[in-house]
């Protein structure tokens, strides 16, 4: 017993460092045995109805009559919207007029209003860490909502759990870090591009990391952008010369986010910059090379002998080993591809003195440190030759719609003339098929929408027949999703125009094996009788999926994902741009399909959302840190190992080995406290006699 | 007797995947059985062993202990160190003579409402089928 004092004096030393006010918090130090509760705890108990979304399933009265009979409880009550002004202010209040030392509010998800309840509870003139949350609407009264009797009995065990930890809880004290006042942008396509330059232009020097050789992404691919019908590369390009010239980016493709360490304000993040093998003007003034470095002339691409297909026009272009995708290209430094480069040393020799050329190159990492990133890892298109029905890949004239964009493109393999790529001949009755692979139950497809499919083939629809006299345009659709500003009135635009539309999905296509011509079979389901017709050429407008690299990506970042790979927002109604790592933004179709004003949309998001911590230049870190209760400790080392983010360290004291915790490098995971032989982890706000408390509380405190 | 009695099923949840999963199961309106308590952590790797034992001794019929899928881990590694130490208490929990079923980590993401709510019928449907946990007689 005596041993028990000692340890109680020095380990609430230690955490009260900060709390010259906390002085009652000491009671609940780490040394406190599991069963003591604090002194004088009084803990108020608060009740939401949510309207009838809680009170429709929970006996609110039965519950708040029941939680006056709890230890420790001294106040109790309920309200309409306990987040409300009103609802909050009765929490202030009540905490002033009865002293109350710990806040318990049954009502929704901590995840959606723990941070209101907490600043109405400091609002109150109480540590904001003095508040529990009893979840009696997501987890309770949503999902038991014919079972009143089960659910009031649920809510009155979670009542009483939150009580028992929040007789226990602690002053605690978020930590201010100060925030790095740099940002990445990894991904520098619209989205990626549209939030740099937002960042960039309110004065943060951002990093934009872009995987190919140029940025740009699927929008540069495009022809003409639906309801306007601007040229895509018109209004793209000015864009991507801005980020070239932004003095605040420093602009980075052809690498890739190799390693990210640390949290919100100090990321260190490692970049694996791809061995290009060409130098820039500036690689090669650091060598020593004047006026050398790439200037875009081509003379390397116009000898190199090596020719693969050119991604960028979905492979119906070649390019060379040496190559660019296209001449807007930003930046304009031509790439090699080393799994093809046969290193027969032409372009070097075409190269000249500008010495641009090194065959040579290896891949090289850098580090930097930055307060905030945003991923805007956008998308891939899903591999529709798994809907073996419509022969894509199998029929040569069955094409995907970012293939259409490429034949339709001025710029394109075919300078803008749309062909049949069977045999060159203009077609003149033209299939779209929607929902390819969207919407799609059956298992091999996706069953979301993909939400831009439907105004882009009907952006198509208008292309050819503006371009080829006398085509007809058949749209197979399912429903036609014209949601956004301008559209629907594309939509009657199209219809004018005399493109046909046939309410019904594509069964199958059959090809023609001498003419190559196809043949769509479905349903029309407006009429009720299926339909057989022929067509020059089909184009599938494919179901869009998150890109190669996002899995990736998203788990270096710590960012979750939703069941179908889109990154998972922090909220998907009240913070989109957010992720649950702190300091780590979304913008653009890595979340979830969307158009391009959409895309720019949450890509200023974003950005704005990213830039508040650099210019607060401070954030708090929740203090969930792990503390050694010294004389607790053995200093057997179990938990430094266990340590994800090294955080944890041996240190000699007083002759001998204890534990020590770096708590900025804590991040509160409690991995270290779940193992410790001895129980000498402390870990605030979760500590084990808090949470034996709640053990306690649920299995024992209903009987006695 | 048999229908009337109601299991007492400890859930010990992480914060980011399996709190927010079950958090969307509501938003959801996904129905499932009322019979479990949850316990939110922020990471799978704060749970002690102990506390697993302790809520046996307490009486509970069985405990659910849920977290991030492998690789998903808002800590990086914490469900894997989770994961391991169940072994050990199911071990454990052998040798005292206790069904092992009585224990079963998951994994359910942040996105994976409808799955919490059949993980929860499921455990709900175990401890249903082993009845009582024998501890709770003993005690008495």
């Amino acid at each position: 017993m005596v041993e028990k004092k000692t340890k109680k004096e020095t380990s609430a030393k230690k955490e009260t460092k900060k709390a010259a006010a906390a002085a009652t918090s000491q009671a609940a130090s780490p040394a406190a045995s599991p069963a003591a509760p604090q002194k004088q705890a009084k803990v108020g108990v608060f009740i939401c109805h949510c309207g009838t979304n809680i009170a429709g399933s929970i006996d609110i009265k039965a519950v708040q009559e029941y939680a006056a009979t709890l230890p420790n409880v001294a106040h109790v009550d309920n309200y309409q919207y306990q987040c409300s002004t009103p609802g909050q202010k009765k929490i202030e209040d009540a905490i002033k007029e009865k002293g109350l030392t710990g806040i318990v509010v049954a009502a929704c998800s901590p995840r959606l209003h723990e941070p209101t309840f907490r600043t109405a509870t400091k609002e109150g003139g109480l540590n904001p860490f003095r508040f529990e949350m009893a979840n009696i609407r997501e987890q309770n009264a949503w999902v038991h909502m014919h079972d009143r009797e089960g659910a009031t009995s649920k809510a009155k065990d979670a009542v009483r759990i939150a009580v028992a930890k929040a007789s226990l809880l602690q002053d605690l004290f978020p930590k201010a870090v100060k925030v790095e006042k740099t940002a990445m942008v990894v991904g520098a396509g619209v989205a990626g591009m549209q939030a740099a330059l937002d960042l960039a232009n309110a004065g943060i020097k951002t990093y934009l990391i872009e995987k190919s050789p140029t940025i740009g992404g699927r929008m540069s691919q495009l022809d003409k952008t639906f309801p306007t019908l601007d040229c895509s590369q018109c209004i793209l390009t000015p864009k991507m010369v801005d980020v070239g010239r932004a003095p605040n980016i420093n602009l980075m493709t052809y690498t890739e986010v190799d390693s990210v360490e640390g949290f919100i304000g100090n990321f260190d993040i490692t970049l694996r910059k791809k061995a290009r093998g060409v130098l820039t003007p500036k690689e090669a003034e650091a060598k020593g090379i004047v006026g050398g470095g790439c200037n875009g002339c081509g003379d390397c691409e116009g000898v190199c002998p090596v020719v693969q297909p050119n991604p960028f026009e979905m492979g119906m272009k070649p390019r060379k080993a040496i190559y660019i995708y296209h001449p807007q290209v930003v930046p304009l430094i031509y790439t090699i591809d080393f799994e093809s480069c046969i290193k027969c040393g032409l372009c070097v020799t075409s190269c000249g003195d500008k010495k641009a050329i090194d065959l040579e190159m290896k891949d090289e990492f850098e580090k930097v440190k930055v307060g905030t990133a945003i991923l805007a890892v956008g998308f891939d298109l899903f591999p529709i030759e798994k809907k073996e029905e419509w022969g894509y890949k199998k029929f040569d004239n069955v094409v995907t719609s970012l293939e259409f964009e490429r034949l339709i493109c001025a710029s394109g393999p075919t300078g803008g003339h749309l062909v049949r790529p069977s045999d060159g001949v203009t077609p003149k009755k033209v299939a779209f098929v929607l929902c390819a692979g969207s919407r799609d139950n059956t298992g091999v497809g996706k069953p979301y929408c993909s939400r831009f499919c439907c105004m882009y083939s009907l952006k198509h629809a208008h292309q050819i027949i503006e371009k080829i006299p006398g085509v007809i345009p058949y749209i197979f659709y399912m429903d036609i999703r014209s949601f956004g500003k301008a559209y629907e009135e594309f939509y009657y635009r199209i219809q004018d125009e005399g493109a046909k539309f046939i309410r019904g999905r594509v069964s199958h296509i059959l090809e023609n094996p001498e003419t190559k011509n196809l043949t769509v079979f479905a349903d029309d389901t407006l009429l009720d009788r299926p339909v057989q017709i022929d067509f020059d050429m089909v184009v599938l407008a494919a179901a869009v999926q998150p890109s190669e690299d996002t899995n990736r990506t998203r788990k270096l970042f710590g960012v979750s994902c939703s069941m179908d790979g889109w990154l998972l927002e922090a909220h998907p109604k009240l913070n989109p741009c957010g992720t649950t790592t702190a300091g780590v933004f979304l913008a653009g179709v890595c979340q979830g399909p969307k158009d391009i004003p959409d895309t720019v949309a949450s890509a200023e998001g974003a950005a704005s959302a990213a830039s508040i911590p650099i210019h607060k230049g401070e954030v708090e870190l929740e203090p969930y840190f792990a503390q050694c209760m010294e004389e607790k400790c053995a200093g057997c080392g179990l938990c430094v190992n266990l340590c994800p983010y090294t955080a944890l360290a041996l240190v000699e004291k007083e002759g001998r080995k204890v534990m020590q915790v770096t708590e900025a490098k804590c991040k509160g995971c409690g991995t270290c406290g779940g193992f410790c032989p001895g129980g000498a982890i402390w870990m605030q706000h979760f500590a084990t006699p808090q949470i034996m408390a709640q053990i306690d509380a649920f299995l024992l405190g209903g009987e006695q | 007797m048999a229908e009337e009695w109601k299991p007492k099923i400890l859930g010990i949840v992480c914060n980011w995947c399996s709190y927010a999963g079950a958090d969307l199961a509501g938003s959801a309106r996904t129905q499932y059985p009322p019979d479990i308590r949850i316990v939110r952590l922020m990471c799978t790797g704060r749970v002690d062993p102990l506390f697993i034992m302790k809520a046996f001794s307490d009486g509970a019929d069985g405990v659910l202990v849920s977290g991030c899928h492998f690789g998903d881990c808002h800590y990086l590694e914490g469900n894997y160190k989770a994961a391991k130490r169940m072994f050990l208490v199911k071990s454990l929990l052998k040798n005292i003579g206790l069904e092992d079923r009585r224990l079963r980590m998951t994994f359910v993401s942040a996105s994976e409402g409808a799955k919490w709510a059949k993980v929860i019928e499921d455990v709900v449907k175990t401890i249903h089928e082993l009845g009582p946990s024998p501890l709770t007689e003993l005690r008495q």
